[in-house]
């Protein structure tokens, strides 16, 4: 929401000169958003993959890493050259213009909001990355690494762009309807979630799954990654704030309450339920609870990020349940029921707890908590539906052009031989 | 000459090589195999998915030793590996039918 006032005052600065006072950099805030930017960096080199990497076996695990580490590299080709612009340059409702292609006017003393352009870029850049690097656990250990990255690519520019615009850019239509998504519920977590389901659907089951047995392959190397998560976070909430300020701080803080209560009642239920609390539950409650607090990060207090954050413990542990147990969908890494199911019920809850009345930081002027759900919900269902339509869609344009899928035999000898001729350890 | 093949719980090898020692085994070859006896194997919980795990760590010893000296080192293993609990391990004992020391050719006993 921050973003979108910053964006706000920046174009209003800029149409009228008289106000160019409000186009002062501010240093504090400036080294807050440099700093936010390597956080949230940190999150998918090494955080995520490290946390993919574990979780997949050890015949797969440079596949995951790769793919992680080659979205990073391209992505960020994409975004100077026009992915910038579409997501942020000035355009309709729907999406940016062309006017930032080759990060046209970007420059050395550009100013957006309290900081410089260029650190505004690089930090919305981060975001880009992560969205589809945690897709690829959807579909991990069966994918080839050419569909995966002509997808990858296509879904940014036709689902990542567009509702990243809707959100955050100032002519967004969302964003012009009061839709409160601080961090990224919408835009990064069910825009993920979902395309990772749809992807898990399309791509179909791992051979072999649900009879034979997929464990992690080094739980260790899970726990590693989620640690980073979990401090990238601070990057990913309080750094959108785009200032070092109050809001920053208060993010922060209902972040790091987020994390803990999803853990702990993740942790507690596998406990009640299952007799023993498990390292990998802990820490996958630890995400479910940082998903659902991102997007109400800027508008809830610390008791209310104590009930997101349980809330979102409970219902993803349960979703995790039911769509690999009960439906049998291989979403292998439990992309949508964490981060799709964790980031809905986020978005949600934010019209609750940004009331005062539930300890918020208060809804916009005249605003009822009732009218504020159903924004949020309108919000939440189109970049559902538009995302997984689309998503489909592209899956389904890619397999014609390169397949999608490596045969029975490579996946049986697996994707770090098979796709980049290396193996993970040699011990 | 004996063959002593005894496959025990990784965490009592170096009570069982100590007390091999003790009776005058000089050398010892030692491997990490998975296998599962009467124990059989446990189950693991990952986000709620149940996986039967069959086979177990254990070590295997390999031993050779004189005929006099086999009923001493099968008490020291049994006596060193023993926790009484299901999954000790077990002991075979074959024949061996001959034994070379590569360095000098030695055969037999001396070899050992």
């Amino acid at each position: 929401m921050k973003k979108n006032l910053s964006a706000l005052v920046a174009l209003a600065a800029g149409l009228c000169p008289g106000l160019a006072m409000a186009q002062e950099i501010d240093s504090g805030s400036t080294a807050w958003l440099l700093t936010s930017t390597a956080l949230v960096l940190l999150m998918t080199l090494p955080g995520l993959a490290l946390f993919y990497g574990g979780l997949v076996r050890t015949r797969n695990v440079l596949s995951v890493l790769m793919q992680c580490f080659a979205l990073c590299c391209v992505i960020s080709l994409i975004w100077v050259v026009f992915g910038y612009s579409l997501a942020f340059g000035e355009g309709n409702g729907w999406i940016g213009g062309l006017s930032k292609l080759w990060m046209r006017g970007v420059e050395v003393d550009s100013v957006s909001g309290a900081i410089p352009e260029t650190v505004f870029a690089m930090f919305q850049l981060t975001f880009a990355i992560i969205t589809p690097a945690l897709i690829i656990g959807g579909f991990a250990e069966r994918t080839r690494f050419a569909g995966m990255l002509l997808f990858s690519i296509l879904w940014l520019v036709i689902v990542y762009f567009p509702v990243a615009h809707w959100v955050w850019a100032s002519d967004g239509w969302l964003f012009a309807r009061g839709f409160r998504d601080f961090a990224g519920g919408a835009v990064v977590h069910v825009n993920a979630g979902v395309a990772a389901l749809v992807a898990a659907l399309v791509i179909r089951n791992r051979t072999g799954f649900p009879t034979q047995a997929m464990p992690p392959h080094n739980v260790t190397m899970t726990v590693i990654g989620a640690s980073l998560l979990w401090v990238g976070w601070f990057g990913f909430n309080a750094g959108s704030a785009l200032a070092a300020n109050g809001a920053a701080g208060m993010a922060m803080l209902v972040t790091h309450i987020g994390a803990a209560a999803g853990a702990t009642a993740w942790m507690t239920i596998e406990w009640l339920k299952f007799g023993k609390p498990s390292v990998l539950g802990i820490v996958t409650g630890m995400v479910a609870g940082l998903g659902t607090i991102t997007p109400a990060s800027g508008f809830v207090g610390p008791m209310g990020a104590v009930i997101i954050g349980l809330v979102a413990g409970v219902i993803c542990f349960f979703a995790t349940q039911f769509i690999k147990r009960k439906l049998k969908i291989d979403d292998s890494l439990d992309v949508f029921p964490v981060h799709g199911v964790g980031g809905f019920t986020g978005l949600l809850l934010t019209a609750v707890f940004s009331a005062t009345q539930f300890d918020g930081l208060g809804l916009p002027e005249g605003v009822s908590i009732g009218q504020q759900l159903g924004v949020q919900l309108l919000g939440a269902v189109v970049t559902a539906v538009w995302c997984g339509v689309a998503t489909f869609v592209i899956l389904k344009i890619v397999n014609v052009v390169t397949a999608l899928r490596v045969s029975p035999e490579q996946e049986n000898e697996g994707l770090d031989l098979v796709l980049h001729g290396e193996s993970g350890y040699s011990l | 000459m004996k063959l002593i093949t005894a496959v025990v719980k990784p965490f009592r090898l170096d009570d069982v090589r100590n007390a091999l020692a003790e009776v005058g085994v000089q050398g010892m070859t030692v491997t990490e195999v998975k296998g599962f006896g009467r124990q059989r194997g446990h189950t693991e919980l990952y986000r709620g998915a149940e996986y039967v795990v069959d086979f177990l760590p254990k070590v295997k010893v390999e031993v050779a030793v004189t005929d006099e000296l086999v009923e001493r080192v099968i008490e020291a293993i049994i006596g060193a590996a023993k926790t009484g609990k299901v999954g000790d391990g077990k002991i075979f004992v074959t024949d061996l039918a001959q034994v070379y020391r590569i360095r000098t050719g030695e055969t037999g006993d001396q070899a050992i």
